[in-house]
């Protein structure tokens, strides 16, 4: 037999609002030795189901309903728990999202690197701990003889997602399920943990399913992909073909997300809005987390404000709406010095400045109704009530495109994440805000609506000629709707300019190596830029 | 010696130094709780309306036993002073008088203090054991059967009052069936084994109450643990149920199921007190009850606050316990 | 609110039928006895006949009767104290989660010293010295079991206040009132009401304690804790008169911990 993993016509449910409801709908993939098959979705898409569901497992709440799933001559669709135990983690491996949580917290690293080969009878503690030293030192990990003897706490997010793929070599299964093992990571780490994952699949030529929502990382670990939508398959081929020649609208969508956006013209005459002059901020009031921060922002422009987490992005934006009192330096804003503190600021600056969350699940109050969320602004800034108010929210909910008629007396639990999003962008343009602070606001989106929501930002802007600050870590968003750029670094500006001028080499270094990190929509970008590395450092 | 055996084996370590100061800090804190304990429990013998004598002795006390009670009370000198000579006089074990019978307070709390702890230690090697147990299998076997019939019979337990599960067992075990005395009546003079039979049934009342609130407390932070990723990630990495029951899933259990048991021992002490009343036994609650209802201001003060400190002194002994068998901080860097 | 009611399972039913039950006995207390509270109708102990449907207690007052006016004044005790309690507690919890820094460390700091003190002892100490009576019962369990309600509703409060419709309505530069009133109570509402049949379970458990340690409500006014002390003596001659009243607190607490349990598990969102 040629294939080391058949999945036949498999239906997974999935127990939600008090009955079963079909999730994974008549899948059926192949995998060979030595293949990478990447399953890329967006959230809802089933993929991590069909991951598991590999290994014969079922998440609480979920039954695999029908269909067949055949590893290596053994079916696990209907196997006993006990056959299932001896198949998990001997022939088939598991590599979780988020690894701080996948690692028992009150035992070493290399203890529960040791614990499957050892329970699975394959070799004795002594032979595993010496195994393990060796792929640590395989997946780049450094001082690999001691790192191992570490608690999980102490190690970092990268190290920790490199620890569990080495985890998941312990037994040597023919066959690893990688579920989103960089989503949680910053890009340059992300660098890491691919290397690794290629490590594996190339040099030890293990077979691998991939499963992510990012297409361009698919891109550079798979040999085939497949399209999920919805439970469904849309669309199945090699990873070049699939690239270069989508079949259907919706890979085409998913591939498209990432052109480039016209330029705006330029015009250094436009009024400052906000300008910031050498400001610093604590929490502890000991270390700073924010120094020599100047910033200007003109009307009608984008500033994107991009760094890695813990580069102080979030924290600058704390600053600025005086959430978190600058210890030192000036806010101006519209040509009058603001207070640092929240308390102390007019209403009036208030109106001026608002603010649209990462998460729009907590950036809306679940008990309220659309109305009451998007009429508050209304009547706390301008005294508009009653029928006024209604037509006013009305006319806000149709600039964001959202129906009046339906969604206006839905609780905000009853909305779709991107729908959420909009109401979040209707609540700050009832203020009639000059400037709008957005922090994450699509990472937490699905790509298309994300794009959507990045659509009606860019539409907004130019008609209504407001300025936006953009907090973001992905670059792909940045490139999309920025005007100037800054880059920050451990509290600090790094560097800042126009667009055109930061993605222009020459960089500062680390813009560098974070431009470089960004996946690309080629198959070859990650072994380039790995080959390129490796010739550096030697 | 306990603290100072700790502070030796942590000597070698400069994390585990970090973990001893936190210890150090908890004990300062409790000292100090106890301290701000003792002044309320003075002052409210001074905020006691009008002339404190007048009130606690009727208006029927001639003026020289007003007069006399007003020295035994020590009210002629002023408050901070009289505080002072309190609390060391407490320290060093004179707790004064009573005024019921003008024993000394100490003589009366002594021996019924040792019932008292004999009872709750007699009953928390039984009930502690018995809960954790209990509650590890329920939430094991979580929506079975069993687990249903043991959470249904815990809900019951703790919606009973103590007298109520006192006294079914009293009409059942003694009154009924006559195995053991309906009061718990003890003497110095007895032996361990009369005690502890002497003692059963109303032990056996205490574990049913604390049994079922640490039961199913400990079920619950047993099953929050059983939810993790990594019980998860064993449980795919091929692992046997029983090693990731044992291996997984108790040692980060150990530091919240700590927890449940210091919040209940709060149970034990206020069920103790009901417990003695209803079976007459010789123990502090019992005293403390009955000085409560005569307003023998001494022997209530004295035993309130050691019921207080032996509490404060139970739940630091848990948080340090709980803080030590915490993953995080029991770790030390290599 | 009644689809709810008709999903609800078998045991929160029980649990509403006794609440039900002990509720509409308690407000039509009057109409349903046969005698007077604290008049004396027959013999000691007698046991049950037509006459009297629970026989009579210790004084030879009818034992139904008490039962009826027991009920009525614990339920009620119970309920202001609660109340009262929850009114403290939660106020000054949302308050310390929404103001924070000092007001938080104040006001926390004293809560701490008073759940230093097991709840018992603190009342009893304080009963010891103000005397035992209906205002003095209220302001003293409401003071310590608004510690808890504290301790719960800060905690909740401070788990809303993170979210980001909170730092919302601060930018747009609301009040504290409005932000507690409109952001917050909303969403601290199901753990609340739960927290209340729970605190009502023990505020009711506790007065019958301290009725049955004779420094509850004082006789002849009727109430169940109380009435288990004074019958106390009838189990040793095999007359389970105690078990009476005794039981009837079991069965309203059980009735509302089947509801509390309900009402946990729906907002808890697990539908297994």
């Amino acid at each position: 037999m040629n294939n080391l993993l058949e999945i036949k016509n498999l239906y997974i449910e999935g127990f939600y609002e008090e009955r079963w409801h079909p999730i994974v709908r008549d899948i059926s993939l192949d995998l060979k030795r030595g293949e990478v098959l990447g399953l890329i979705g967006e959230s809802g898409a089933g993929k991590s189901t069909i991951g598991l569901a590999a290994m014969g497992y079922a998440r609480q709440g979920c039954r695999l309903t029908s269909g067949s799933i055949n590893l290596e001559g053994i079916e696990l669709f209907d196997a006993t728990e006990e056959d299932l135990r001896l198949v998990r983690g001997s022939k088939i491996a598991y590599v979780a999202q988020s690894a701080a949580a996948s690692f028992n917290p009150s035992h070493r690293v290399i203890k529960q690197y040791a614990e499957a080969p050892v329970h699975h009878g394959l070799m004795n503690y002594k032979e595993a701990e010496k195994e393990g030293i060796e792929i640590y030192r395989r997946l780049f990990l450094p001082t690999p003889e001691k790192i191992g003897y570490r608690y999980p706490h102490e190690l970092s997010g990268g190290q920790l997602q490199r620890a569990m793929v080495a985890m998941a070599m312990s037994c040597k299964p023919d066959i690893i399920v990688f579920d989103e093992p960089t989503t949680a990571l910053d890009v340059t780490t992300q660098i890491e943990v691919l290397a690794a994952v290629k490590e594996i699949t190339e040099k030890m030529n293990k077979a691998a399913l991939y499963i992510t929502h990012d297409l361009a990382v698919v891109a550079q670990v798979a040999h085939r992909i497949m399209v999920l939508r919805n439970g469904r398959l849309v669309e199945e081929g090699e990873t070049r073909a699939l690239i270069k020649k989508p079949k259907e609208k919706y890979t085409r969508e998913l591939l498209n997300v990432r052109a480039l956006r016209e330029e705006k013209s330029i015009t250094d005459r436009m009024d400052v809005i906000l300008d910031i002059k050498d400001v610093a901020a604590t929490y502890t009031g000991v270390e700073t987390v924010l120094e020599d921060i100047d910033l200007i922002l003109r009307r009608g422009r984008t500033v994107a404000l991009v760094g890695e987490s813990g580069s102080g992005k979030s924290t600058l934006a704390k600053v600025i709406t005086g959430l978190l009192p600058a210890i030192h330096g000036s806010i101006t804003f519209l040509g009058k010095e603001l207070p640092s503190e929240l308390k102390k600021r007019k209403k009036e600056d208030l109106r001026k400045m608002q603010m649209i969350y990462q998460m729009p699940d907590t950036a809306l109050n679940p008990k309220q109704t659309v109305r009451k969320v998007i009429g508050r602004p209304l009547q706390f800034y301008f005294g508009i009530r009653g029928q006024k108010a209604e037509d006013r929210i009305k006319d806000l909910l149709r600039k964001i495109e959202l129906d009046p008629d339906i969604y206006i007396d839905r609780l905000t639990t009853e909305l779709s994440g991107g729908e959420k999003q909009r109401i979040c962008i209707a609540r700050a343009l009832a203020a009639e805000p000059d400037l709008i602070i957005c922090d994450e606001v699509t990472s937490a989106l699905d790509q298309l609506v994300a794009e959507g929501i990045l659509d009606l930002l860019q539409d907004l802007q130019n008609k209504t000629n407001m300025s936006y600050l953009f907090i973001t870590h992905d670059l792909a968003t940045v490139k999309a709707i920025a005007d100037k750029i800054v880059i920050m670094l451990e509290g600090k500006i790094i560097e800042q300019g126009e667009k055109k001028e930061i993605l222009a080499p020459p960089h500062h270094e680390y813009t560098d190596k974070l431009l470089a990190s960004v996946p690309e929509m080629d198959p070859d970008w990650l072994d380039n830029l790995l080959d390129e590395r490796a010739s550096t450092f030697i | 010696m306990f603290l100072w055996k700790i502070a030796i084996m942590m000597k070698r370590d400069s994390f585990m130094k970090s973990v001893l100061i936190l210890i150090l800090k908890r004990w300062g804190a409790s000292l100090i709780t106890i301290f701000i304990i003792s002044v309320i429990i003075f002052i409210g013998v001074e905020l006691l309306p009008g002339d404190v004598a007048q009130t606690v002795l009727g208006q029927s006390a001639t003026p020289e036993t007003v007069e006399a009670f007003r020295k035994e009370l020590k009210l002629d000198l002023p408050p901070h002073i009289r505080y002072g000579t309190w609390l060391n006089d407490f320290v060093h074990g004179n707790f004064g008088n009573s005024l019921a019978n003008g024993r000394p307070v100490s003589e009366l709390i002594g021996w019924r203090f040792a019932n008292t702890l004999f009872l709750a230690l007699s009953t928390a090697m039984i009930a502690i054991p018995l809960a954790v147990l209990l509650g590890m299998l329920a939430a094991f076997y979580r929506n079975t059967l069993f687990d249903k019939l043991i959470s249904g019979t815990t809900l019951s337990f703790i919606s009973f009052p103590e007298f109520f599960v006192a006294y079914i067992l009293i009409s059942l075990l003694s009154v009924k069936f006559n195995i053991f005395p309906s009061l718990a009546i003890i003497d110095k003079d007895m032996g361990f084994f009369s005690k502890i039979y002497a003692i059963l049934l109303p032990s056996l009342t205490l574990t049913c109450v604390v049994t079922a609130h640490m039961m199913r407390q400990t079920r619950a932070a047993i099953i929050n643990v059983l939810a993790s990723a990594y019980i998860e990630m064993a449980e795919i990495k091929g692992i046997k149920r029983l090693r990731i029951i044992v291996h997984h899933a108790f040692p980060n259990s150990l530091s919240p199921v700590i927890n449940v048991i210091a919040i209940n021992l709060a149970y034990l002490i206020v069920g103790v007190v009901i417990v003695e009343v209803v079976f007459v036994y010789p123990g502090l609650g019992q005293l403390l009850v009955d000085s409560v209802a005569k307003r023998d201001l001494p022997v209530v003060q004295a035993s309130g606050l050691i019921f207080s400190i032996a509490y404060i002194f139970l739940n630091l002994l848990a948080d340090i316990l709980s803080m030590l068998s915490n993953p995080k901080l029991r770790q030390t860097q290599i | 609110m009644l689809k709810l009611l008709r999903q609800s399972p078998l045991s929160a039913r029980i649990g509403m039928g006794i609440v039900l039950l002990n509720c509409l006995v308690a407000v039509f207390a009057p109409l349903i006895v046969p005698y007077g509270e604290t008049s004396v109708v027959g013999d000691v102990w007698e046991s049950s006949s037509v006459k009297f449907y629970l026989g009579t207690d210790h004084l030879g007052r009818d034992l139904f009767t008490r039962m009826v006016y027991g009920g009525r004044n614990t339920i009620a005790l119970a309920f202001i104290t609660t109340a009262l309690s929850f009114l403290a507690g939660s106020f000054l919890g949302f308050i310390a989660a929404v103001k924070g820094a000092w007001t938080d460390q104040l006001i926390s700091r004293a809560i701490d010293i008073i759940m230093a003190f097991p709840t018992l002892i603190f009342a009893l100490m304080i009963l010891s010295v103000v005397g035992s009576s209906i205002p003095t019962l209220i302001f003293t369990i409401a003071l310590l079991d608004s510690t808890r309600v504290y301790r719960l509703s800060r905690a909740v409060a401070m788990d809303i206040e993170v979210m980001e419709f909170v730092e919302a309505a601060r930018l747009r530069g609301e009040g504290i009132w409005w932000i507690m009133r409109h952001e917050i109570l909303p969403n601290a509402m199901p753990p609340l009401v739960a927290e209340f049949g729970l605190r009502f379970c023990f505020v009711f458990l506790f007065i019958a304690s301290l009725s049955f340690l004779g420094l509850g409500l004082q006789p002849p006014l009727a109430d169940w804790g109380g009435m288990v002390k004074e019958n106390a003596g009838a189990i040793t001659f095999g007359i389970y008169i105690p078990l009476i009243p005794a039981g009837a607190i079991a069965f309203l607490t059980v009735g509302v911990n089947l509801i509390v349990d309900w009402f946990l598990h729906l907002s808890s969102g697990l539908h297994e």
